[in-house]
């Protein structure tokens, strides 16, 4: 008796080439603050990023500009969709700014390494972050807030400019508004009706609700404030193969080819940027690093 | 759940290691304040003679600028000590003292503690080096907000 038999039809990942950029429209932009921005995308010809981890980032191609790395800010699980915020710093951000819903960007990515989110269950996580470090971060809090009941307290501690540079500031009170979630924002300038904290984030390391032993510690944002955020987590107790660090350099060709985000024995677009703080704990804050 | 002072007192870190009798004496010093909000513990000028650890709630330090109103230089909330010009003459608050939202808090007679240390200098040196903790956190914190770390420049 003959059998026949009917393959099933599996749809493997498409691999992307890491050096080709893929074509991405735009679907809409959101001013988040007067200088920061938030472009929605989707893949132009069908054919995209098919995921991607939190704390990941894309080089963005603005074709005759020039190409940035930016950190995705989306949710992972709204792949091939994407979001990137980003703030106006130099010609290639300056010239995404100035970019329309139905323009068309290249992306290259995802590259680097992620945040330690799925992998330290059963923890609490305490979030620290400051200005656009923010937007890395997101992704991460999207995932922990998807599968709330597998982890312990969560408690995002973020600091901006001034009330007016918050970021994602709808999405923070939705969040604050389920109570699963101790969210402290503190500004480094009050006025208006600003009711909140003032002071730079580092402050409210000291009272935040976490047990530090059972802590996981995901930093983001200059480094300067990253640099005060360990040593106070290290003053509460959290040790530093449990601290997270999310570093930036001059990355071009994301594939640690190029060598332009050397950082001592690492690449950042490759090996990071999302370190345990003990792997660079003995170069970091080095000037001559 | 009702705590003594003297166990708050003895929980928190500020007053940790210090001697029994030591710390007697800080509890015989303490008393427990609420202030609704928008209420002034303490105005610019006025004489300083506490200091205050925060229990619970919110406290803005604020400085009276000519054209602008009030402007808060930081804020202080839960486990916070703040208020140190009881311990440097000419004793007198430097800045104000705004609540945000209520506030429960303890508050230190600074005068009868400053008398003490002049006469005990191990409490006084005890005291010194916890407020000399503070006053490097509060610093560190000052210089980084004035680095501006999230403006475009940094």
């Amino acid at each position: 008796m003959a059998h026949t038999f009917e393959l099933p039809i599996i749809e493997a990942p498409v691999m992307l080439d890491p050096m080709m950029p893929v074509p991405y429209r735009i679907e809409r932009v959101k001013r988040e603050t007067n200088d920061t921005f938030t472009l929605g995308l989707m893949p132009a010809n069908g054919v995209g990023v098919t995921s991607f981890g939190p704390g990941q980032f894309n080089m963005l191609y603005i074709f005759g500009v020039g190409e940035v790395p930016i950190s995705i800010s989306s949710d992972p699980r709204s792949c091939p969709a994407l979001e990137h915020t980003t703030r106006v710093v130099g010609p290639v951000t300056k010239a995404m700014g100035g970019l329309k819903r139905g323009d068309v960007i290249g992306i290259r990515g995802p590259f680097g390494s992620r945040w330690p989110v799925t992998e330290e269950m059963g923890r609490d996580f305490v979030i620290v972050t400051g200005g656009i470090g923010l937007a890395p971060l997101r992704p991460a809090l999207y995932q922990l807030m998807a599968q709330r009941e597998k982890y312990r307290k969560i408690v995002l501690l973020y600091g901006a400019r001034t009330p007016q540079d918050i970021l994602y500031r709808r999405e923070l009170e939705h969040w604050r508004g389920k109570f699963d979630l101790e969210i402290q924002v503190t500004v480094d300038r009050g006025g208006g009706n600003w009711r909140g904290n003032v002071g730079v984030v580092t402050t409210l390391i000291s009272r935040a609700p976490f047990d530090p032993s059972e802590t996981v510690a995901l930093v983001c944002g200059p480094e300067v404030m990253m640099r005060f955020a360990v040593m106070e987590l290290q003053k509460r107790g959290v040790r530093s193969p449990k601290i997270f660090v999310s570093m930036e350099r001059n990355m071009k060709c994301a594939v640690g080819f190029c060598g332009h985000c050397q950082y001592g024995p690492a690449f950042i677009c490759k090996d990071g940027p999302v370190f345990s703080f003990d792997r660079i704990e003995p170069i970091f804050g080095k000037a001559e690093i | 759940m009702i705590h003594s002072l003297d166990s708050v007192i003895r929980q928190h870190a500020f007053f940790n290691e210090l001697d029994e009798h030591h710390i007697q004496f800080i509890v015989g010093c303490a008393k427990n304040v609420r202030f609704d909000t928008n209420h002034y513990i303490f105005r610019e000028g006025d004489d300083a003679d506490q200091f205050f650890f925060i229990l619970e709630g919110l406290v803005s330090v604020e400085l009276m600028v000519p054209t602008k109103g009030s402007v808060t230089v930081q804020t202080v909330g839960e486990g916070d000590v703040f208020g140190w010009s009881w311990l440097a003459p000419p004793y007198r608050w430097h800045f104000d003292a705004r609540t945000m939202r209520k506030t429960h808090a303890l508050a230190f007679d600074g005068k009868c503690l400053r008398a003490k240390c002049e006469e005990d200098h191990d409490l006084g040196y005890e005291i010194l080096k916890r407020f000399a903790n503070v006053a490097v956190e509060r610093l560190d914190a000052t210089r980084l907000q004035l680095l501006d770390l999230y403006g475009a420049h940094v």
